[in-house]
């Protein structure tokens, strides 16, 4: 990692910026390692990204909690083909998670109510990450805490364990609830998101970038995002879920155990657009910092995939679109790939936040 | 009917499979696809993820079904046989497929019923279309020389599934329907206990809603034999990675976890389940389970 250290606050920003990236020597061996591994011809379209330093092959990733920590899928792919692994949002604890029924399927996505299930952070780093660390992948591991300081315990640990060194990044969920605040999600509050940021930031090294990642249910998602890059963040990954209801129409009754859930999947996708084009356009006009984005939220397809970078992301994460099909957060690539070879771009990095260039 | 996902030694295969056989079984349907490289993984108990709709389906969530059968090689190559019962759009769509659709099978799935090392006398107990893996597991069992006694139940005749195949498969077989439309009425639980007893039947296996495992799993257990049942949870990926599908169930260590049923299960030694746990539609997290939300916390 140390070696890019001095990309890291190089955002793949506007296309001007992005001509600055340099394109570390291990990308391109990544991505011949890539091509000779797999069935496929050499990419003629250069995938490669540099996310505030996590320099990256591919910029197609797992959605945390949507993937579980890689053995599952590594049945149906080869965790190393994506750019990034991220894994189910760890706390400090174990957590047996929320009772059931925890899902609802809806048009076009699904509610769930998982109440963040989990081996808690040590079991993690004496399982899931050597695991994942064997199979060769880089993780980027998502890590939640109902209080500020429980964040900061887990990324002290991550950051002790023996194998951080698979580690490329950090993502923070703080679209989680803060106990000390009523329940209310962290990333809902500016203050509170600083904090967490601040507090993980304080515990990880310079060369591991950390993501904020951002609910939508929020009210002006731009302040949030200022909040957390100003606090740290390297990056700021959305959307997390929205907050919906079903009504079981036989019982007359919720149809969640929990009552509420996450909305997710091609459902949202216009939301997680919105919501990236925001946070873009705010750094375009100098609002905030250029950091990059990494786009999530009902991406099934490389032309969804396409969409969210187009308006700002740099990286891309597929979670609900996996339960459809398990191959989905590869073959998104694939089909994004083939889509800007079509067009004829050269290199990824050129569509990045293209929409804003091409408004009216 | 290509092969869109295998690893190798993964022991599982994604196929896009082609429906070559469709037919009407009293209220259920009986459909045979051809899936590549799946049959030769499958073992009696475990179970495939279809998706349905169609790739721009708006129900997105897999749908899962046990193996009724397999066959490793035929005419047209490995196929896969699985009995569905119409019920929402999912099972509706697949359904209403006609032969030559194709449709995205995972599997197989989840961890087979258990095999007993002695040939001691077994009752297999389907409940409805719980009885479709049964018939496999009883040939199965055959083989390695255990006695097989089958009990079909079903609400009414119409729902029973598999009496005749039954009868073929397996040493006796006991029907009871609710309204006494064919066989005993009354419930499976109700033959249950004398069966063992004459039997001296030392596991049962059992499929079907969960408020016929849980009974099952009490009468087994009083009898003094173990119950193995296959649970239906409601599942959204069907390969572990959505953590929809848990159930309160105790470990060999003695500690209740919340266990994803589509990787552990979804067959479970019936004593193993927290029972308690499942109330009204609902299941709770039993307070010792480990990580259970604590007194006035998350
Ligand atoms: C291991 C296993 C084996 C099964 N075997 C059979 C079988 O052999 N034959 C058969 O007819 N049915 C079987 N089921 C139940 C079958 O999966 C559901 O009836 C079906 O998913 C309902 O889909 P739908 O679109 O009709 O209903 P919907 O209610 O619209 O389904 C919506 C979502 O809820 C899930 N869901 C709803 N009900 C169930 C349920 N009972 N179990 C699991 N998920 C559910 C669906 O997968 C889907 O994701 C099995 C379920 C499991 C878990
Ligand atoms: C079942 C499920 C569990 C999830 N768990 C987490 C989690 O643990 N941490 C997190 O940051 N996001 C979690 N998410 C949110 C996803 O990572 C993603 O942000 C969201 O679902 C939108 O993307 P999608 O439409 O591609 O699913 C979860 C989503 C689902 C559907
Ligand atoms: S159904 Fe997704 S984890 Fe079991």
């Amino acid at each position: 990692m140390g070696v890019f250290g001095s990309t890291r606050l190089t955002a793949l920003g506007s296309r001007s910026q992005t001509e600055t990236v340099r394109h570390g020597h291990s990308v391109a061996d990544a991505a011949d390692d890539a091509a000779v591994r797999g069935a496929e011809p050499a990419p003629a379209v250069d995938m490669s990204v540099d996310l505030a330093g996590a320099v990256l092959p591919s910029p197609m990733m797992t959605a945390s909690g949507c993937a579980a920590n890689g053995k599952e899928l590594h049945r149906f792919f080869d965790v190393t083909e994506l750019g990034a692994f991220v894994t189910k949002s760890v706390m400090a604890e174990p957590r047996s998670g929320r009772g059931t029924p925890r899902m609802a399927e809806t048009p076009s996505g699904m509610l769930n109510s998982i109440g963040l299930q989990g081996p808690g952070i040590r079991a993690f780093v004496e399982n899931d990450l050597p695991w994942l660390k064997q199979a060769g992948a880089r993780a980027m591991v998502s890590i939640a805490g109902s209080t500020s300081g429980e964040f900061a315990d887990v990324a002290a640990i991550l950051r002790a364990s023996e194998a951080f060194d698979a580690v490329v990044g950090v993502e923070v969920n703080i679209s989680c609830p803060n106990v000390a605040n009523r329940g209310l999600v962290f990333a809902c509050d500016p203050h509170a998101s600083a904090k967490v940021v601040a507090l993980v930031r304080e515990q990880l090294p310079r060369d591991i970038p950390i993501f904020a990642k951002l609910t939508p249910d929020v009210t002006d998602i731009v302040t949030i995002a200022q909040a957390a890059v100003k606090a740290g963040a390297d990056g700021l990954t959305m959307i997390n879920t929205l907050l919906g209801m079903v009504i079981d129409t036989d019982l007359l009754r919720p149809q969640l155990g929990g009552v509420t859930g996450g909305l997710s999947g091609p459902a949202v996708r216009p939301v997680a657009v919105r919501a990236i084009w925001q946070v873009r356009a705010a750094m375009l006009q100098g609002r905030l910092p250029f950091v990059p984005i990494v786009g999530v939220g009902g991406v099934r397809t490389g032309r969804d995939a396409l969409e969210l970078v187009a308006a700002g992301a740099s990286a891309v994460q597929v979670g609900t679109a996996t339960f459809n099909d398990p191959t989905a957060p590869v073959r998104v690539g694939r089909e994004l790939r083939d889509l800007l070879q079509d067009k004829g771009f050269a290199r990824f990095t050129d569509v990045v936040g293209i929409a804003h260039e091409r408004v009216g | 009917m290509s092969t869109t996902a295998a690893r190798p030694g993964a022991g599982v295969v994604q196929v896009t499979g082609e429906l070559i056989a469709t037919r009407r079984v009293g209220a259920y349907h009986h459909l045979t696809f051809v899936a590549p490289g799946l049959a030769e993984h499958a073992r009696p108990g475990q179970f495939v993820a279809v998706a349905v709709g169609g790739p721009t389906s708006a129900n997105l969530l897999r749908r899962c079904f046990s193996i009724h059968r397999v066959s490793p090689s035929g005419t047209y190559g490995g196929t896969v046989d699985v009995v569905v019962a119409a019920h929402g759009p999912g099972t509706q769509w697949l359904t209403d497929l006609r032969a030559h659709d194709e449709v995205d099978i995972v599997g197989p799935l989840g961890r087979p019923f258990p095999l007993p090392k002695e040939p001691v006398p077994t009752i297999l107990v389907g409940g409805g279309y719980g009885s479709a893996p049964l018939f496999w597991l009883a040939e199965t069992l055959r083989e390695r020389g255990c006695r097989v006694e089958m009990v079909l139940g079903a609400a009414t005749e119409s729902r029973l599934f598999g009496v005749v195949e039954a009868r073929r498969c397996a040493d006796g077989v006991t029907v009871t329907t609710d309204d006494g439309s064919l066989g005993h009425r009354g419930w499976v639980s109700d033959v249950l206990p004398e069966l063992i007893r004459s039997t001296g039947a030392g596991v049962v296996y059992a499929c079907g809603p969960m408020g016929m495992l849980r009974s099952v799993t009490e009468v087994a257990t009083a009898e003094g034999a173990v119950a193995q049942v296959a649970v239906e949870e409601s599942m959204a990926c069907g390969v572990g990675v959505c953590m929809t599908c848990v159930m309160p169930v105790r470990g060999n260590d003695g500690v209740t976890r919340m266990v994803r049923s589509c990787v552990e299960g979804p067959i479970f030694r019936g004593d193993r389940v927290r029972w308690e746990s499942f109330e009204n539609g609902y299941c709770t997290v039993p307070a010792d389970a480990l990580g259970a939300p604590k007194e006035g916390g998350h």
